[in-house]
Formats: structure tokens, C-alpha cells, sequence
């Protein structure tokens, strides 16, 4: 029998309430995840890609168990993470962490930096006590830093060093999945190259699962083996990294794509993609919630929300002009298997 | 088409010479810029490339004398089309800032006057220094909200910064940049905080915009995708210098200098996931305010490193044109001292690049 997922999220729906006034009283809510089922397996790395507000730091807190859904389930080592008890739950946490994205503002100021991943020893009661300062020494040497930085404070270090302690203290817990919520924005193209070759390294040594949520698709590719883009709550299309790069089916993927700068001189005249300004997320169109900005959008889209649909092993699109079935005249039938 | 890069005689608009700037702190003085020389030609648009703390964002500022106390300008020369900065009055600064020179930031929503409705805040150059009445500054405001792309600009013109989209909120700064059509926009890193698809329309609407006018474009980035998009010519930063300054086909292409070819290969690009593993820069950026007396990029430099090159660590580089309009600061591609070949076996090839 095949092995369950490590993780699995299944129809998942988070909303904050939007308030307004004196007295607060709600006037609408923002559904900042609204109906995300994904699996992630063991060693897997799943890129998640959106706009800023598109809710992908949402989902990976969400999986975290670091807020609660509206309603939907995320299974974690064949937990139901939501219905257990804080005492099990706690036990559940160690096993999934967090990498934040600004390194400076995730350590203590006050606390040196090795106590502050010795922290997360105590707190799970990892180890005998007496053990746990060596167990920080060699997780330090393990992300490319000395023994003695651990006697640093946060404000004597660079970014990329504090992000390499980001991460071991991450990993000084053994966990099988980390949520990575844009771990390189913060930092130089010189560094963030050693960072996601550290996060590369690791994975494989640790048997490591990733959520790595980013914005940079260039970084993305770099480091996923599967790809999902997010727009607004959904999930519009996921695929396998090279088929999501080489053969974008929705036209928000192929949009995002065609967004980023090329470093080709050549295609630097190339007309940009014109999206518009992003909806207002608590009054997002009716039928699919991208038809306001897309250039392919039918009546078909005002009337009802595409579900998403395989189109090849593994490669997932929510887009009724990309269905193969179904009449779609202006997206190249070709490109579908 | 490429833009060509106007000839080097042309008289410059900017010329900044040996520029230092300093600020003083309890740990010593930090010098942010240490002797940077830096010209733009009318109507070209110059990348300025680096990393945090390279100190390009002072440079960008201490061209329109921005630099506030504890930092200096400590020596050098700014002549905007032949005029004195550095030696200006309040008055001439006043009519500097703006009216000949415009400057974008990072953070629109951080610059603009939050309780201040957007359309005042644009015609307020055309009424100060412009010296339009109110009624036909707030009709150049919407003809200005209108041609940096905000839809239904009457409306808009009312709206709060707070109503406004970090895309909207940076095309309105950029149109109060534009209002008095200046010959220089200052951009530092006019896209850092926007999502890509609207980065692409800004900088689309800084291109055509310079075109348009004829205005020089300061493009302040650490992304080398923006200055592939726009720049004619890139200079890179390292340390309060400029360590590279070329054409920008030769700079995407082949830079020489090795900090410039590190920059290139660490920046994961689409359509290269095959390529194989990214190579790092291993170590950070010097404390400026211990300047070494040889390179600032020497402790973390291969080049040096398999040349053996001691003159790195003890003697500051000067500049080497190799040609026209192309000028590096390393002692490795120093043809005077070390025989083409050498050199070209020792820069690291570039793979998979023409």
C-alpha cells in the first residue's frame, strides 16, 4: 500500500472578519484561503506563488496550526491537526516549523542567538538537558556557521547569518516539514544564493519536506519540485516544476511569467502583460475571481467558478477556457496533452 | 531595439567627481561613498547597481544634498549641466530639488502625505514652482494622474493615499516626479515593493516616460532583470565604490570586474532551473567604517584568490578603461600588469551564455 502524505490539506477555508466603525461591528470578510485541498509528501518541495494579499502566508500558518481554519482539514503525519488536544498538538509541532522571512525581527534582541535555538529544545524537551548546547553546536555547524557565534547577539550579525540561524532553529527540532515563508526576500542576491543552496543541501540530507511560499518565481524554480500559483484563496494551477514553467495553462500563470524581467536584452521591448490593479479581496468578481483582469474571460466565467481539473499527470488548472473538453477557442488546444 | 548609448563627448548632464560621503557614528566615521566619479549623459538611463549597504541609495541622495546630520558630504564635486551643487543656496537647492531633478522612492505609501487628497499633492509643484494658479494645477494634476495610468483620474484625484494600491500609490509619486518635467529622475528602487505584474507596468511607464521627455533616469536597484529591462548603461557598486561602469550589453554579457560576474551568476533566473547549482559569493560586505586599504571585495574574491594576487589586499585599484566607455576597478583584468591571457582563463566562464 502506498504511503499516506506527509501533509494534506483538504478543503480548506480561512476568513478574517473585516470591521468597520466605532463598535467594530463586521462589515464583510476577506476569505484569504477559500477552498485549498493539496498533498505534500515526504522530501517533497512545494513552491507557492501569488501576488502579495493572495493568501499564501495564510495557508502555510494554517498548516502550521498557527491559525485556525473556518472550516476544511489539514492531516499531518495522519493527524487531524485541528481536532487533537494542545498537549498532543504540541508534540505535532515539532515535527513542522517555520522560517520567517525577515531574519532580524524573528530572534529575541535581548536573548544571544544560541540560546534562543536552545530554546526550542526546552520547550519541546528534546534530549537530556545537559545535551542540548551540544546538540546547538553541531546544528550551528550544520547551516555554515562557527561554534562561537552562538554567544552573538542578534543585532552583531548579518542577515544571512541570522537566516542560517532561522534555520537551525528550525532544524535543531528534526522535523520532517518546514514552511519557508519567503526565506530569501530579505536578503542580497549574493546571499540569497547561499541561503537557497543551504535549504537545497539540507533537504536532501534531512529527508525534508518544504512549503517554500514566495513571490520570486525565479527562486521557485531554483528550488521546488512542484509548483502551486495562488490567486486569491484558490489554488488556480499546480504541476510539476517543469511543466509549470514550460507550459503554463492558466492565464494568470502565464501573466505572472511574462511579468518578470528578462535578462535577455533582446526581449527587453516586449509588451508587458497588462493585469490592471489587483481586486479589492473582500468584493472579488462572481465566477471566477481573476475574470476582472483576464484576457480570455467568457460569459461562461461570470457565471460559475472553473474547478480545477487535471490536464496531465500531475498538472492541475482552474480555468474554464483551459479545459480540455470543454470549448476553448482561444487557448491553444495544442498545448494540453 | 536597444537604445545606443549617446557618445561619450556629449557634455554630461550629471558629472559627479571623487563624491564622499560620510556619517559619523560612536563606532568612527562610516564612509558610504568613498570617491565615486559617475556621469549621465541627456536622456540616458544609467543603472546603478549594488547591494545593501553599498551605499548606493546615498549616492542617489547626495545628489540633490538629501544627506542629513550625522552624515557629510566630506569632498568631491556635483555639477548638474555645469552647475555647482555642492555650492548651491537654499534657494537654487529649492529649485534643484524638483524642478530639474525628481526623485522616486522605494515606499510610495511612506511618501506621501497621508492626509493630503492625492491630487493636491500632485499640483503642488505646479503651484510652487510651477507658478499656476489652483485651478490650473488641479487640471495638470489629473493631466498628469492621467498619463501615469490612473484610471478615471477626476475621481482619483480626491482619493486618500490610504485608498490607494501600492501600484497606483507608486504611479502617483512618480507623476508628481514628472510634474515640472524635470531633466533628471532619481528612481531608487522604484519596484522593490511591488508584485511583478505591476512591477512590469511601472517600469514600462518610467520608460516611456523618460523617452517622452527626454529626461536622464538614476535607476537605483539591486535587481539586474530591472536594469535589463531599462538601463543603457549599468554601474556597479561595491563598498562606496564603483567597482564596473559599461555599456549595459557588455555589463549583462560579460562584466569584468569579478564581483559584477558573482552578481550575475547568484541570481537564479527563469529558464535556467537545468543549469545546475547557483554559485554563491561566500562572505558578506566589509564594515565601512574599517576601510581596508587594497579592494573591498579582495577577502571575498576568488580571482585574487587562485591568482594569488597580493597587491589586492595592500593597494586600491584605479580604474582601467578597456574601451570606450568601459572601465573597471580590479587588479586581475589590469592588462598593464597581467597578460590578456591569464585573464581569460582565470575569469570564471559564464556558462550558457553567449
Amino acid at each position: 500500500m502506498k504511503l499516506p502524505p506527509l501533509l494534506q490539506v483538504e478543503a480548506l477555508h480561512v476568513r478574517y472578519p473585516v470591521r468597520k466603525g466605532l463598535f467594530g461591528a463586521t462589515s464583510g470578510y476577506v476569505n484569504a484561503v477559500d477552498g485549498v485541498s493539496l498533498t505534500l509528501e515526504r522530501g517533497e518541495t512545494l513552491g507557492l506563488v501569488g501576488e502579495s494579499g493572495c493568501g499564501k502566508s495564510t495557508l502555510g500558518r494554517t498548516v502550521l496550526a498557527l491559525q485556525r481554519p473556518s472550516s476544511g482539514q489539514v492531516f499531518f503525519r495522519n493527524q487531524d491537526l485541528f481536532s487533537l488536544p494542545p498537549e498532543k498538538l504540541k508534540q505535532q509541532r515539532r515535527f513542522a516549523q517555520l522560517v520567517f522571512q525577515n531574519p532580524k525581527a524573528c530572534f529575541d534582541p535581548r536573548r544571544t542567538v544560541g540560546s534562543s535555538v536552545r530554546m526550542a529544545l526546552d520547550i519541546q524537551e528534546m534530549l537530556e538537558p545537559s545535551e542540548r548546547d551540544d546538540a546547538v553546536a553541531a546544528i550551528f555547524a550544520k547551516v555554515g556557521l562557527r561554534p562561537e557565534h552562538r554567544f552573538r547577539y542578534p543585532h552583531e550579525l548579518s542577515g544571512g547569518q541570522l537566516q542560517r540561524i532561522g534555520i537551525a532553529r528550525a532544524l535543531v527540532l528534526q522535523p520532517s516539514l518546514i514552511v519557508c515563508d519567503e526565506p530569501v526576500s530579505a536578503l542580497d542576491v549574493s546571499v540569497q544564493a547561499q541561503i537557497l543552496n543551504l535549504l537545497r543541501d539540507l533537504r536532501e540530507e534531512f529527508e525534508l519536506a518544504l512549503l517554500f511560499v514566495s513571490h520570486n518565481l525565479a527562486v521557485v524554480e531554483y528550488i521546488a519540485d512542484r509548483v502551486a500559483v495562488m490567486y486569491y484563496g484558490r489554488i488556480v494551477e499546480i504541476a510539476p516544476r517543469q511543466r509549470l514553467f514550460e507550459n503554463p495553462q492558466h492565464p494568470y500563470t502565464q501573466a505572472l511569467l511574462s511579468a518578470v524581467p528578462s535578462m535577455d536584452l533582446g526581449r527587453r521591448d516586449e509588451p508587458v502583460p497588462r493585469l490592471g490593479d489587483p481586486p479589492d479581496p473582500v468584493h472579488l468578481p462572481t465566477g471566477c475571481r481573476f475574470r476582472n483582469r483576464c484576457p480570455l474571460a467568457f460569459e461562461r466565467c461570470a457565471v460559475s467558478e472553473p474547478e480545477a481539473v487535471e490536464v496531465a499527470p500531475g498538472h492541475s488548472v482552474a480555468c474554464w477556457a483551459a479545459m480540455p473538453a470543454e470549448p476553448a477557442p482561444s487557448l491553444a488546444s495544442a498545448s494540453t496533452n | 531595439m536597444l537604445m545606443t548609448s549617446p557618445p561619450s563627448h556629449a557634455k554630461p548632464l550629471l558629472d559627479i567627481r571623487a563624491l564622499q560621503t560620510q556619517f559619523k557614528s560612536e563606532r568612527g566615521t562610516v564612509n558610504a561613498v568613498q570617491g565615486v566619479d559617475l556621469t549621465i549623459a541627456p536622456g540616458e538611463i544609467l543603472g546603478l547597481v549594488g547591494e545593501s549597504g553599498s551605499g548606493k541609495s546615498v549616492l542617489a541622495l547626495s545628489i540633490l544634498r538629501l544627506i542629513q546630520s550625522p552624515g557629510t558630504i566630506a569632498g568631491g564635486e556635483i555639477l548638474f549641466d555645469g552647475r555647482d551643487v555642492l555650492g548651491m543656496s537654499k534657494k537654487e537647492l529649492t529649485q534643484l530639488r524638483g524642478r530639474d531633478i525628481g526623485i522616486i522612492f522605494q515606499q510610495p505609501h511612506g511618501c506621501l502625505n497621508p492626509v493630503r487628497r492625492i491630487g493636491w499633492q500632485v499640483a503642488e509643484p505646479l503651484r510652487h514652482q510651477g507658478g499656476l494658479d489652483r485651478r490650473a494645477a488641479w487640471d495638470g494634476a489629473i493631466a498628469l494622474l492621467r498619463s501615469v495610468g490612473i484610471p478615471a483620474p477626476e475621481e482619483k484625484a480626491l482619493a486618500y493615499p490610504h485608498q490607494l494600491s501600492g501600484g497606483q500609490a507608486q504611479r502617483v509619486m512618480i507623476a508628481i516626479a514628472l510634474a515640472l518635467k524635470p531633466r533628471l529622475l532619481i528612481a531608487d528602487e522604484p519596484t522593490t515593493a511591488l508584485d511583478v505584474t505591476i512591477q512590469a507596468q511601472i517600469l514600462e511607464l518610467l520608460r516611456e516616460s523618460c523617452r517622452n521627455f527626454g529626461t536622464s533616469l538614476l535607476l537605483v536597484t539591486h535587481d539586474l532583470g530591472v536594469v535589463a529591462k531599462l538601463a543603457d548603461r549599468v554601474a556597479v557598486m561595491y563598498a562606496g565604490r564603483i567597482v564596473e561602469d559599461g555599456p549595459v550589453a557588455e555589463m549583462l554579457v560579460e562584466p569584468q570586474h569579478p564581483y559584477a560576474r558573482g552578481l550575475l551568476r547568484a541570481a537564479p533566473r527563469l529558464g535556467n532551473a537545468g543549469a545546475g547549482r547557483l554559485q554563491d559569493i561566500p562572505g558578506g560586505i566589509p564594515d565601512l567604517s574599517r576601510p581596508s586599504p587594497g579592494c573591498a571585495f579582495a577577502p571575498r574574491c576568488e580571482v585574487r584568490r587562485s591568482l594569488q594576487l597580493g597587491r589586492c589586499l595592500t593597494e586600491q585599484p584605479p580604474f582601467q578603461t578597456s574601451h570606450a566607455g568601459h572601465r573597471t576597478r580590479c587588479w586581475a583584468t589590469d592588462r598593464s600588469i597581467n597578460p590578456p591571457q591569464s585573464v581569460s582563463e582565470m575569469s570564471l566562464p559564464l556558462e550558457g551564455r553567449p
